[in-house]
């Protein structure tokens, strides 16, 4: 088992400008459980994702990781870089785009953490970034630079990368995305492994199957505000929320020929 | 046309050729290397100082290399620089060229995609570990061509040099044409001169841009 961060978020809130991007967002993860976020598209859901380890400043509100403030030593006191990148080392975020480094082979994606944030040996991070690779099943293509990987199997190396420095909270922004329908596969089930493993997920997704099967609880976003967290089977079986009702119809009839 | 003069001014062409090339090798070298530094500022400091050196960036590409040259030389010692005319003419395609090169650089940066510098952030990167590992690699391939480009350019302002008496090739050219009054076949040879020197840069920066750009490109 692994080590695994609770998240508390309360009364979140966060502008771009005069615009409200998050609304008094209060949010609980407990330690080992798996939180899918869905919604309609510019409703804050990254946004929301992205201040769990403050790559977006909240304006007001509190984050806490394992009960610790992250971004903030107190309310209007920016937290020390130094500390902030402690805290975002147990914190690891695979993106919509992957975001891997083209000019580094996909060990090297993988190691480059832990040689210059670990502080590891050469030798010992390409051992674990072998290790890594192996986990997401690209121990063959740790050689490969991303331009030489198809989509889903960047996506793995993004979560080797990240899975390599041993987080303790994983987020995830909609990771199959930006992915053909025939390699969502792959990487959801190195997710379901993952949360088999008992990590901390926060994941943003279209992916209602996944929603359904793997969350053990559902937050449903709209227009900056967290309407409902319940679990899968009350927000995506038997949504009391007339918002919920009409984004999960519309979901139905694209869906469906 | 009459090539016997060769023989007489060989010597010194070659060496003004030579001059020509170590005044354009270190100018472009120092005039990278500030305009690195410069850009690298633009990206970190706050405002105020940006806004400096944006002062900066305007005056030098607002004038003359011509006039900036004169300035530095001849008013230098006005107050207290008082150089020789090589290491003046270096100083002067060093400061010339640094706020173009800080510029080709600033884009090479935003070229680089916010994801992938948020990638290193999210896992706990520190700063200076990000520009060494992944802005600059990323930044100067995509600048590349473009610090290859005005390089190049730069090879024509050397002959400016010749002003301030630096004895680069088109000083020597210059000589060697007033004494002679062979003036077709003195600027033929500072042509000839330039062709191969130009061509030679940009040959070895197609090399350079195909072997770094190798990985880069997604296969299709
Ligand atoms: N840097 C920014 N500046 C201004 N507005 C922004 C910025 N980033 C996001 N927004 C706005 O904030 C809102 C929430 O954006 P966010 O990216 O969190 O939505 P989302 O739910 O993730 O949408 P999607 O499903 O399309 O990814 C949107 O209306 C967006 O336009
Ligand atoms: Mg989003």
């Amino acid at each position: 088992m692994l080590a695994a961060s609770s998240v508390e978020m309360r009364k979140v809130n966060k502008f771009y400008g005069k615009f409200q991007a998050l609304k008094d967002v209060d949010l609980s993860i407990l330690p080992g459980k798996v939180t899918c976020l869905i919604g309609p598209s510019g409703s804050g859901k990254s946004t929301l994702l992205r201040c769990i380890n403050f790559l977006e400043e909240y304006d007001s509100g509190e984050v806490r990781i394992d009960g610790q403030l992250i971004g903030y030593e107190a309310p209007n006191k920016k937290m020390s870089g130094r500390k902030l990148r402690e805290m975002r080392r147990s914190i690891g975020m695979v993106f919509q785009q992957f975001n891997l480094w083209p000019h580094m082979t996909a060990k090297e994606n993988v190691a480059e953490g832990l040689i210059r944030v670990r502080r590891m040996s050469k030798a010992d991070a390409e051992r674990r970034a072998v290790e890594a690779l192996a986990k997401v099943g690209l121990a063959d293509k740790m050689a490969n630079h991303p331009s030489r990987l198809s989509g889903g199997q960047q996506q793995r190396v993004a979560i080797a990368r990240a899975i390599a420095m041993e987080p303790r909270l994983m987020l995830f922004d909609e990771p199959t995305s930006a992915l053909d329908p025939e390699l969502v596969g792959e990487v959801l089930s190195v997710m379901r492994t993952l949360a088999g493993e008992g990590m901390t997920m926060v994941v943003v997704t279209h992916e209602m199957g996944f929603a359904a099967h793997v969350a053990d609880q559902v937050g449903f976003m709209e227009k900056g505000e967290l309407v409902g967290v319940d679990s899968p089977d009350r927000i995506l079986h038997h949504p009391q929320d007339a918002r919920i009702q009409s984004f999960l119809r519309t979901y139905h009839e694209r869906n469906s020929f | 046309m009459d090539w016997s003069m060769l023989q007489q001014y060989g010597p010194s062409l070659l060496k003004g050729f030579a001059n020509t090339i170590v005044c354009w090798a270190l100018g472009t070298v120092f005039g990278m290397a500030l305009g690195l530094v410069i850009a690298l500022i633009q990206r970190y400091a706050p405002r105020w100082v940006t806004w400096i050196i944006q002062v900066y960036i305007e005056v030098i590409r607002g004038t003359p290399f011509l006039v900036q040259l004169f300035v530095l030389y001849y008013g230098g010692p006005l107050i207290g620089l008082r150089l020789d005319a090589l290491p003046a003419g270096l100083l002067g395609l060093t400061i010339y060229g640094s706020p173009y090169f800080a510029e080709i650089f600033r884009s090479g940066f935003r070229a680089v995609p916010d994801g992938q510098i948020e990638a290193a952030r999210a896992i706990g990167m520190a700063e200076g570990h990000i520009v060494r590992r992944i802005l600059l690699p990323l930044g100067l391939v995509s600048a590349l061509p473009a610090l290859v480009n005005f390089s190049i350019i730069l090879t024509k302002e050397t002959v400016i040099l010749s002003i301030i008496t630096v004895p680069e090739l088109l000083y020597q050219v210059q000589r060697m044409s007033a004494e002679t009054f062979r003036y077709v076949e003195a600027n033929l040879v500072l042509a000839l001169f330039f062709w191969g020197l130009v061509e030679t840069i940009s040959r070895v920066g197609h090399r350079l841009e195909a072997r770094i750009t190798k990985h880069l490109i997604e296969r299709t």
